[in-house]
């Protein structure tokens, strides 16, 4: 960056600071739209990022739990195991003996004493977990051993993230739909606010042009205006919800669920990208007022 | 501007001669507002470099619209403006600031920011142009004091006397060293003192090599010294003549010597009566 570009930089950033010292409630209003989009912004794509988790954690589960009869063999088992890789479906098996089942049974209710001395291996029921390698072919798989007389049991978790994926769109759906009356406020805000803003000043920008400005020494601060309301509106909003949803993950209900506390380094990486989007938003808005009011 | 230079198609020696010696030149200028309204009507003439020119005429003859048009704050309906080297009629939009920081101009309502202080205001023009800020506040600092101001430098314009706020417009056009000053009625409202004062600057500045194009009607100044007079009426050139060396000056130092005069002898006068006076009641 040349020192010429410094000292005009310096200039420009005077001049953004004069101007929003003078009309401190239209800058509040600008700053506090675009906090409150950029919050809505960013509530939505902390939702979709965890519904996105939800889907990938219940696809990682076995979709398919095939649970046998107690006069099932090992072999048995082997053979419906053979019968379901034959068809070319799955991607991963895996069985579980009754013993192997009794142990995960136990560590899950470690802390209930009473359950732990009621349960033996012999009550419970040996499986196989399934992972199809597409959600379509589990409804399948399922028809093929629903038939066996060796199963008791089968397990099928397609509807569950079948719920979830439709959910997740919804929210998606509303969630884009919200965002988008939001940006459209924001920018219109700003457009009115930037364009106010130069027609009071209107014969100042006319001698200064009078003089020997260029229109980008006008125009300049106006942009960086727009660029300030973005920048805080992203961080106030965008920092707060964001800040929020961290807190909560780490202290209160949502301790415990499987898929968070999410790591920090997405939390900042959200953040970042709101910051830019919502320089460049406001960059955008006041460039619009620019070209409308400074014809 | 030797970026515009180069722009230009090749001279022969003579146009080279005419471009070295002519600072602007009209050729058969019109300007209509709304297509029929006529505020000037083809108008030609030159100013050579160096020159202390008057525009001189009523109000509404078209002395601001010769200046407007000379800064391409407006454009000719019809004809040719040439300013220095820069053709005014084919010069690009984005060249204007590059133009306007090349010519000193005192407007007529002076055209000062009141929000800034006096420094800040003859400022503006060098940091436009990319001056450091402590070389143009030095710079801006030398010409205010030049013009008188050096008190006032942190003031802003709404606390300063007319006189004062034309000195201010002064400095800001000459604080970039102009190579040709257009001054709008730069005496308009100031009384016959101040006006020979900021006269003397424009003159000053001419001494240098600045050229002074100057509106005015007050034939006094016109009267004390400068190298023509162009005249215009309802947009036409009237006249266009050498101006006359007869010193208003002298006749204004000689009417004001008259008057310190005649002030004194007021004083004495009155000096007098008292002395009378106290004279009278010691005797009673």
């Amino acid at each position: 960056m040349s020192l010429w570009w410094k000292r005009k930089e310096k200039m420009y950033l005077n001049t953004v600071a004069k101007y929003i010292r003078r009309s401190p409630y239209q800058a509040f209003s600008a700053a506090l739209i675009m906090s409150l989009t950029f919050f809505s912004i960013s509530v939505f794509a902390l939702l979709t990022i965890i519904s996105v988790r939800f889907i990938s954690y219940f696809e990682s589960r076995p979709q398919l739990t095939i649970f046998f009869k107690d006069n099932a063999s090992r072999e048995d088992i082997g053979q419906v195991q053979k019968q379901l890789e034959d068809t070319g479906k799955t991607s991963l098996m895996v069985y579980v003996s009754k013993e192997e089942a009794l142990k995960i049974y136990k560590e899950q209710n470690k802390n209930d004493p009473i359950l732990l001395d009621l349960v033996t291996a012999d009550i419970l029921p040996a499986s196989i977990e399934v992972q199809a390698k597409e959600a379509r072919y589990l409804s399948d798989l399922a028809g093929i051993v629903k038939g066996s007389e060796l199963v008791e049991e089968v397990i099928f978790q397609k509807d569950i993230v079948d719920t979830l994926i439709s959910w997740t769109n919804a929210v998606r759906y509303v969630g884009l739909a919200v965002i988008a009356i939001l940006v459209t406020v924001s920018v219109m805000v700003i457009i009115t606010i930037i364009g106010i803003k130069i027609t009071v000043r209107r014969e100042e920008i006319e001698i200064m042009k009078l003089i020997g400005a260029s229109n980008w020494f006008i125009r300049a601060p106006f942009l960086l205006e727009g660029i300030f309301y973005g920048f805080t509106g992203a961080f106030i909003g965008g920092g707060l919800a964001i800040g929020l949803f961290y807190y909560f993950s780490l202290e209160a209900f949502l301790r415990g669920v499987a898929i968070f506390p999410l790591s920090p380094v997405i939390m900042l990486e959200l953040l970042l990208v709101e910051v830019i989007i919502a320089c460049i938003l406001g960059t955008f808005a006041s460039y619009l007022a620019v070209l409308r009011y400074l014809k | 501007m030797t970026k515009i230079v180069n722009c230009q198609p090749q001279l022969n020696r003579g146009q080279m001669l005419h471009v070295n010696l002519v600072m602007i030149e009209f050729k058969n200028v019109s300007k209509k507002f709304g297509g029929t309204n006529s505020v000037l009507d083809n108008i030609s003439f030159l100013i050579e470099k160096g020159s202390f020119v008057y525009l001189v005429g009523p109000t509404g003859s078209g002395k601001t619209t010769i200046f407007r048009l000379i800064i391409r704050d407006l454009f000719p309906t019809e004809g040719s403006i040439t300013l220095d080297q820069w053709d005014l009629f084919t010069l690009p939009k984005s060249k204007i600031p590059h133009l306007r920081r090349k010519v000193g101009v005192v407007f007529q309502d002076l055209k000062l920011l009141l929000d800034r202080t006096v420094i800040e205001n003859v400022m503006l023009p060098l940091q436009f142009s990319g001056v450091k800020d402590e070389e143009a506040r030095r710079r801006a600092e030398e010409i205010i004091i030049d013009v008188g101001l050096a008190e006032k430098l942190n003031k802003f314009p709404l606390q300063l006397s007319g006189g004062e706020k034309q000195r201010v417009a002064m400095a800001r056009a000459l604080v970039f060293n102009p190579e040709i000053i257009l001054a709008d009625e730069p005496t308009g409202n100031l009384d016959i003192q101040t006006s020979f004062q900021i006269l003397d600057l424009l003159k000053s500045i001419n001494k240098r090599g600045a050229t002074v194009f100057m509106a005015t009607h007050n034939e006094k100044l016109i009267d004390s010294g400068g190298d023509r007079i162009i005249i215009v009426e309802r947009g036409r050139i009237v006249e266009d003549k050498k101006a006359r060396q007869k010193s208003a000056r002298a006749d204004h130092e000689t009417g004001k010597k008259a008057k310190d005069e005649k002030e004194e002898l007021k004083k004495d006068k009155i000096k007098l009566e008292s002395l009378v006076e106290e004279k009278g009641k010691n005797v009673s």
